[in-house]
């Protein structure tokens, strides 16, 4: 598969069977992902970006429906047996999840954790997969390598425990690392750091990464492209610099004016969106973004726009308007 | 040490002072009540295991001239009304109440904990029979299927304890259910899965050592209760049976003569309190232990 893109999610889409019915939580999400390519993906909540992570990696609970594609190198992960996707798990695509402070095993030793890891996907025998453990633990910058090993995890802090996270994620030099939501439970000050650490770190394993967040800052100097995310759709995708200068989606530009900037001192106040993102369960017609967007038209409300490339605009965006909104926003960020 | 920190060759990364991990026994002993409840126990178990170096008297020894003997050098607690030495009965007494009631304890964990567990694994069907099975259990007063049931096989201390074993597994099922089920939403749990590690080894090594501490704590509560029930059902004439010594069947024989010679059901009387005092405490103890060190 030389030269193909390393993981190609075409039309996924999820939902999960409830009493009120089928939730679709996923309404066809395509995308692509290049080795060593940094890839940030952003949304409110409940725009389904930690889904799109869970039904790539096999992780939704029991009552979800997947269909689409998702091919890892060609191989389509949703196609495959239970005991091959849990090989994937840890092997090719490492996770970091939200809350570090749950998220490691509280009755275990920091190096057995990783270890176990290691163990468990590779051939490696216990002292190897112990220096490993160690080496990792270094790399990603913990403290005295060999004492934390022997410690428990209520001993270390949040961003200590992300970092031990980072560290099992990358255990068996996977070619993906999908970090959802990594800093949102960390201190602010720390945010930073761990963001560095994970672009270091995957970097220097040569891994891609997938990083779900709701705050565009925080992709600013980490990703290499975008893809913005509302209601279970992709609204916009392109590379960093387009999508923080050029937006052509109402919602994208929204999500700007509501990030402080420290570049632009002329404006003082966010700009928030309004209202609330939808239900699932009821989403708008047409445009699901329509009912908040400062530019809706009566179209809005009737057609799906589909997200592609229109004239003058270098990248695609789901909007109607978008060569509009896009023009629009340049007068209007030099107000 | 503290020199070492103000050099200035000291390296850029300061080492945080990571703390030790409290050990348990020493949290549990600066616990005034634990430690009253260890000690408590350790000291009946260690007089029942050792019973006959610390009894002064044979158990069964009859002295008929020599009944209702108040509080001698002879005999430290008096005789019974057979003129048997009550404190090495009490002490013999002790094997078959304390070690009866941890057998039956650790019978109902063990079955109470695969019940549980496979319930709380499997869910499904298998989860809804077990759990229907643990329903109708609990639905009678269990000291009360406990007696039908040893009545049913007839007094002994064998049948008893399968009668004690038939009604008492299903707190720790239910219990142990609970635990694995809410053990699986965890965070952790979660991403041992999604670091792709087998399901068996995700139960073994992330599910089940998080839920010792509660099981403990229940298990040794439990005991106390069991101890309860014990003597209670012996107290009724179905356990253990005369001239064995036993607390329960002590204080059931020591009822005839309530009005002549008190002593006698007091003493057995309280060896049973004390002793479920004893699992109480360190129960309580254990709880405040084992609790704290799942999050902090």
């Amino acid at each position: 598969m030389a030269g193909g893109p390393l993981l190609e999610v075409r039309d996924l889409a999820a939902g999960f069977d409830s009493r009120h019915g089928l939730v679709k939580a996923l309404n066809g999400v395509s995308f692509v992902l290049e080795p060593g390519e940094r890839l940030g993906i952003v949304g409110e909540s409940g725009s389904g970006k930690s889904v799109t992570a869970h039904a790539i990696t096999g992780l939704l609970p029991s009552n979800a429906r997947v269909t689409g594609e998702a091919r890892l190198d060609g191989v389509d992960l949703l196609q495959m047996s239970k005991r091959k996707m849990r090989h994937v798990r840890g092997e090719r695509i490492g996770m970091v999840f939200q809350n570090p402070l749950h998220c490691l095993n509280p009755s275990m030793k920091i190096g057995a954790q990783i270890e176990e890891v290691i163990l468990a996907h590779t051939d490696a025998d216990k002292r190897e997969a112990s220096r490993r453990s160690l080496e990792l633990l270094d790399q990603v910058g913990i403290p005295s390598p060999d004492r934390s090993a022997q410690e428990y995890p209520h001993l270390f802090s949040g961003g200590m425990r992300q970092r031990v996270m980072i560290a099992i994620a990358l255990a068996c030099k996977p070619q993906i690392v999908i970090a959802d939501e990594p800093t949102t439970a960390l201190d602010v000050t720390i945010q930073a750091q761990i963001i560095d650490l994970l672009a270091e770190t995957c970097k220097a394993y040569g891994a891609a990464v997938i990083l779900i967040t709701h705050d565009l800052g925080i992709l600013a100097g980490f990703a290499d492209r975008i893809v913005v995310m509302y209601a279970g759709r992709v609204v916009e995708q392109g590379d960093v610099d387009s999508i923080y200068y050029r937006p052509a989606h109402p919602y994208t530009l929204g999500l700007l004016r509501s990030v402080t900037r420290i570049d632009e001192a002329r404006r003082d106040r966010l700009v928030p969106i309004t209202g609330n993102p939808p239900s699932p369960v009821l989403l708008p017609s047409g445009c699901a973004f329509h009912p908040r967007c400062p530019y809706t038209q009566p179209v809005c409300s009737e057609r799906v726009p589909p997200l592609e490339l229109k004239g003058g605009i270098d990248h695609p965006a789901a909007c109607h308007f978008a060569e509009e909104v896009a023009t629009h926003r340049a007068g209007d960020a030099v107000q | 040490m503290a020199d070492a920190a103000l050099t200035p060759s000291a390296p850029e990364r300061q080492i945080p002072a990571l703390l030790p991990r409290r050990p348990m026994l020493r949290h549990l002993v600066s616990d005034r009540t634990a430690l009253a409840g260890l000690l408590l126990l350790i000291l009946m178990f260690t007089a029942a295991a050792a019973a006959p170096l610390v009894a002064p008297r044979d158990p069964h020894e009859q002295d008929v001239a020599n009944r209702y003997a108040p509080v001698s050098i002879e005999h430290p607690l008096g005789t019974d009304n057979l003129g048997r030495d009550e404190l090495s009965r009490l002490i013999y007494g002790a094997r078959v109440s304390l070690f009866t009631s941890l057998g039956v304890g650790v019978a109902i964990l063990a079955i109470g904990m695969v019940v549980g567990s496979i319930a709380g694994f499997a869910g499904g069907i298998l989860d809804g029979l077990l759990m229907r099975i643990v329903d109708v259990l609990l639905a009678f007063p269990s000291l009360l299927l406990a007696l039908a049931i040893t009545g049913m096989l007839g007094p002994g201390l064998l049948h008893l304890m399968i009668g004690m074993v038939a009604v008492w597994w299903t707190d720790y099922a239910r219990m142990m259910r609970g635990l694995v089920l809410s053990m699986r939403e965890r965070p952790f749990v979660e991403s041992a899965q999604a670091v792709g590690l087998p399901g068996r080894l995700v139960a073994i090594r992330h599910v089940l050592p998080n839920i010792v501490g509660p099981v403990i704590v229940l298990g040794t509560l439990q005991t106390g209760r069991l101890l309860l029930a014990l003597s209670a059902l012996s107290f009724l004439g179905l356990g253990v049976q005369p001239p064995t010594a036993e607390w329960g069947a002590m204080l059931s024989e020591g009822q005839q003569y309530l009005a002549s010679a008190p002593q006698l059901m007091v003493y057995p009387g309280i060896a049973i309190t004390l002793a479920a005092l004893g699992f109480n405490l360190l129960g309580d103890g254990l709880r405040d232990v084992l609790d704290p060190t799942m999050e902090n």
